[in-house]
């Protein structure tokens, strides 16, 4: 068949493909970040909320979304198998009991809120609340832990870099979290709301600072690795993110707030990418020209991709513009 | 200590047992979701509203267990059978990365459209996401059946060493993907969920039904589970005798291209002609228990029923015995009782249908007791048949993981120590023990608490555009 031939001869338009799949692994992350981020987000809030009012109307707001944002991550991993198979299989098997943890929280924090609304009574309530914020906590926690140790290579599953990662990404998540539901239900949630995302915020900021003192004792390359001019770039764009983020999140312009929050989230991972290549799996030695697959099964998923990346993206589009705007009193969940 | 292949083996056994109840909930019940909604939409007969409204409950629990089930899944690979991923991820990655593309995003968004958005949106996208959300679900299939049957019947590949570590490279695409096993597998499967979800449908109806006209006790919206009783007979009609005969087709395709497993699912260890196909067969020595055929047993058996069966009518066809082949046999006898289990199951379904076609025929569909019972007794059996059907695909395939290319045993996580297996072992027995047990719980409540009263179905406020045909405006509140 000619053109199997040609697919297999070599990449589509000369294109670089094995670095435009890893970009595209990243992104693929970044977007399960800042988009389940918010509901993780919003999860850790609902622990703050006493009222079962509010506390209906979070789960109101994330419903018809998180669902959908989840399926990001199940597209990352299935991205990472398919481009680079050693990279996914070397790091999961090695982040072995880390891995379960993250879908232990994953699974708690997906069937929480669900379980949530099929009774009323009390008790039903206290307990699932408590599985949805376990989840929602630890789900960004555990992941971030696991891109820290992915970053700095080390097989063992807590580490120090893990850590702080862990804790950046949590904060993220809830400065994602109380953007988004100021959005969604201002008028029907406390304004505690705002001061959690400019706490949250500052926390932020602060757990970025102690990470990247981490990363220049860790990082095989050190410091040297953190001050190159599109590190230092990323690092100032997000102090200036998060200033505009504050500032609008007061001045009630919650959509601007989100945007800027996932201004954050996409430079995070971007700098862990930048950090990272062109290494793929440090631990394991691969870089990216090592562990991508052959040249036929990379064309095809790039044609693949090109034709269904803009598919998925005008779901979005009709999901969110289908729930636009703030959610009603009695919506049901 | 226990293996860690062993406990690999189990933890995938057990997670894909408990995880494949939820897809086939939602792939059987996403056509019958959409001709409700159509229905609906149509308007006439507010049973329809009624009938979406109750279904897309139990759809939409079953698809959230389904995501983080089927979550765990997709990282066992990676975690559990790491040399298997590395080997085969050129041709076993792309099909699970287009699945969360194509399928699972689709299935995902418009669900959220679907449950949530009725007051919303327009009748059309309504409609549209009802389609969008069955069309996802059956996607999923395509492409998570077109990765499993590329393992039960590899093509289009070539096996290469690097670094001491055999790689398999994808040579063509559409033998690796059109691969011989696809279709029968498709076709099989989701013809046997939306049996599986027609049974669950009648037994749960029958129940109502039983209560009402048998026993005369008062039972609420008795209209409602009339219909959904006959909607679910009409579905029984039409796919169970329907999956006894592709799953004849299906068989002697198996007998061609997997004749390891065909033995193991006839109990054939000699190579002989004019096989008997026993319904049932046991060892009298207690010692060979694991061996149904052994000899000195006790067996019933149809005449060359076997050879007809891998021949397709040839009661003389030769079947090559489990001694003949140089790998191991399969646990014969999970394969051989599992293979009859469902087959007599599948039989038992093509009756029922009869039966209750017969009833509806006669006019005496909600009049007979018996049928109403039977009906009760088998609304999960149709499930436990997909289970069985499963068990005799993935058991009957060992030592292989890769037909005739990788076997199990090769494909774990190198440093894959038992402890670390035996915990998550024992920490999903727990864990998904919980979870279908909250499923169950959850699932007979909406049962027990019935659908939505009529007289509510149209309090809710109407917040749909004027006009039904106005698209989805991009967002113009900022």
């Amino acid at each position: 068949m000619t053109s199997v031939e040609a697919l297999a001869a070599g990449p589509l338009f000369g294109l670089p493909l094995p670095e435009l799949w890893f970009a595209l692994v990243f992104a693929m992350l970044g977007t399960f970040l800042f988009l389940d981020g918010f509901d993780f987000g919003a999860g850790a809030i609902f622990a703050t909320l006493e009222d079962g009012e509010a506390r209906e109307t979070v789960l109101s707001a994330i419903g018809p979304f998180w669902d959908g944002n989840e399926v990001w991550l199940v597209v990352f991993g299935g991205a990472l198998f398919a481009a680079f198979p050693a990279v996914y299989a070397n790091l999961f098997s090695r982040h072995y009991l880390l891995m379960f943890g993250i879908l232990g929280a994953l699974i708690l924090r997906g069937l929480a809120p669900e379980m949530y609304e099929q009774r009323h009574d009390e008790r039903w309530q206290r307990w699932w609340g408590r599985s949805f914020i376990a989840g929602s906590v630890l789900a960004p926690f555990l992941l971030g832990a696991f891109a820290g140790n992915w970053l700095v290579g080390s097989p063992r599953s807590f580490t120090l870099a893990g850590i702080v990662v862990g804790v950046t990404v949590t904060a993220l998540t809830v400065v994602s979290g109380a953007a988004f539901l100021r959005l969604k239900a201002a008028d029907a949630l406390p304004a505690s709301v705002r001061r959690i995302g400019l706490g949250a915020v500052a926390a932020y900021l602060l757990s970025v600072v102690v990470t990247l003192g981490v990363l220049a004792v860790r990082l095989p390359a050190g410091v040297d690795a953190l001050v190159t001019a599109p590190v230092i770039a990323l690092v100032v764009a997000s102090v200036a993110l998060a200033g505009g983020y504050a500032l609008a999140l007061r001045r009630g312009a919650n959509l601007a707030a989100l945007a800027a929050a996932a201004g954050l989230t996409y430079g995070l991972v971007s700098v862990v990418a930048l950090l990272m290549y062109p290494s793929m799996d440090p631990a394991a030695g691969l870089t990216v020209g090592e562990a991508i697959v052959s040249t036929l099964p990379l064309n095809l998923m790039s044609i693949g991709a090109a034709l269904l990346l803009p598919l998925v993206a005008t779901y979005f589009v009709v999901l969110y513009s289908a729930f636009s705007g703030p959610i009603s009193a009695g919506e049901a969940y | 200590m226990i293996d860690p292949v062993l406990a690999s083996r189990l933890q995938f056994a057990l997670t894909t047992i408990v995880h494949i109840v939820f897809p086939v909930m939602s792939m059987g019940l996403a056509p019958f979701l959409i001709y409700f909604t159509w229905r609906e939409i149509r308007g006439g007969d507010p049973v329809y509203e009624q009938l979406r409204r109750f279904w897309t409950k139990i759809f939409a629990i079953s698809f959230v267990v389904g995501t983080v089930t089927g979550i765990v899944l997709e990282f066992e690979f990676g975690t559990n059978f790491a040399a298997f991923s590395t080997a085969a991820g050129e041709l076993f990655g792309g099909p699970l990365a287009v699945e969360g593309m194509m399928a699972f995003m689709l299935e995902a968004t418009f669900l959220g459209i679907f449950v949530f958005g009725r007051e919303r949106v327009s009748d059309r996208l309504y409609m549209i996401s009802s389609v969008a959300v069955g069309l996802g679900t059956w996607l999923s299939a395509v492409w998570i059946l077109i990765a499993n049957s590329w393992m039960q019947t590899p093509r289009g590949y070539e096996v290469a060493t690097e670094n001491g570590q055999p790689v398999i490279h994808l040579v063509d695409p559409i033998a690796a993907y059109l691969n011989p096993r696809f279709g029968f597998m498709f076709v099989h499967m989701q013809n046997a969920a939306v049996e599986s979800v027609a049974l669950f449908m009648a037994g749960v109806a029958a129940y109502y039904v039983y209560r009402h006209h048998v026993w005369g006790y008062p039972v609420e919206h008795v209209a409602f589970w009339q219909k959904t009783l006959k909607i679910a007979l009409v579905a029984l009609l039409l796919t169970a005798p329907l999956q006894v005969l592709h799953g004849d087709l299906y068989a002697r395709h198996v007998y061609e291209t997997q004749p390891q497993k065909f033995a193991a699912m006839e109990a054939v260890w000699d190579t002989e002609a004019y096989v008997p196909e026993y319904i049932f067969a046991i060892p009298t020595d207690l010692s060979q228990i694991t061996d149904p055929r052994a000899k000195e047993l006790f067996g019933i058996g149809i005449p060359g029923g076997a050879s007809w069966l891998a021949s397709g009518g040839n009661p003389n066809a030769e079947i090559r015995g489990l001694n003949s082949f140089e790998s191991e046999a399969p646990p014969v006898a999970i394969v051989f009782w599992s293979f009859r289990a469902m087959v007599g199951l599948g039989f038992w379904f093509i009756l029922l249908a009869f039966w209750g076609g017969y009833r509806w025929y006669t006019g005496e569909l909600f009049e007979d007791g018996l049928l109403h019972k039977s009906l009760m007794a088998s609304s999960l059996l149709g499930i436990l048949a997909v289970e069985l059907g499963w068990v005799v695909t993935e058991v009957g395939r060992q030592p292989w993981v890769i037909q005739g290319v990788l076997k199990t045993s090769e494909g774990v996580s190198p440093g894959l120590t038992g402890t670390e297996a035996m915990i998550t072992l024992s920490g999903f027995a727990t864990v998904y023990t919980a979870i279908l047990a909250v499923y169950t719980y959850v699932i007979v409540r909406l049962i027990r608490s019935g659908p939505p009263d009529e007289a509510d179905l149209d309090s809710v406020p109407d917040r749909r555009p004027e006009s039904d045909a106005a698209p989805a405006g991009v967002s113009d509140d900022d």
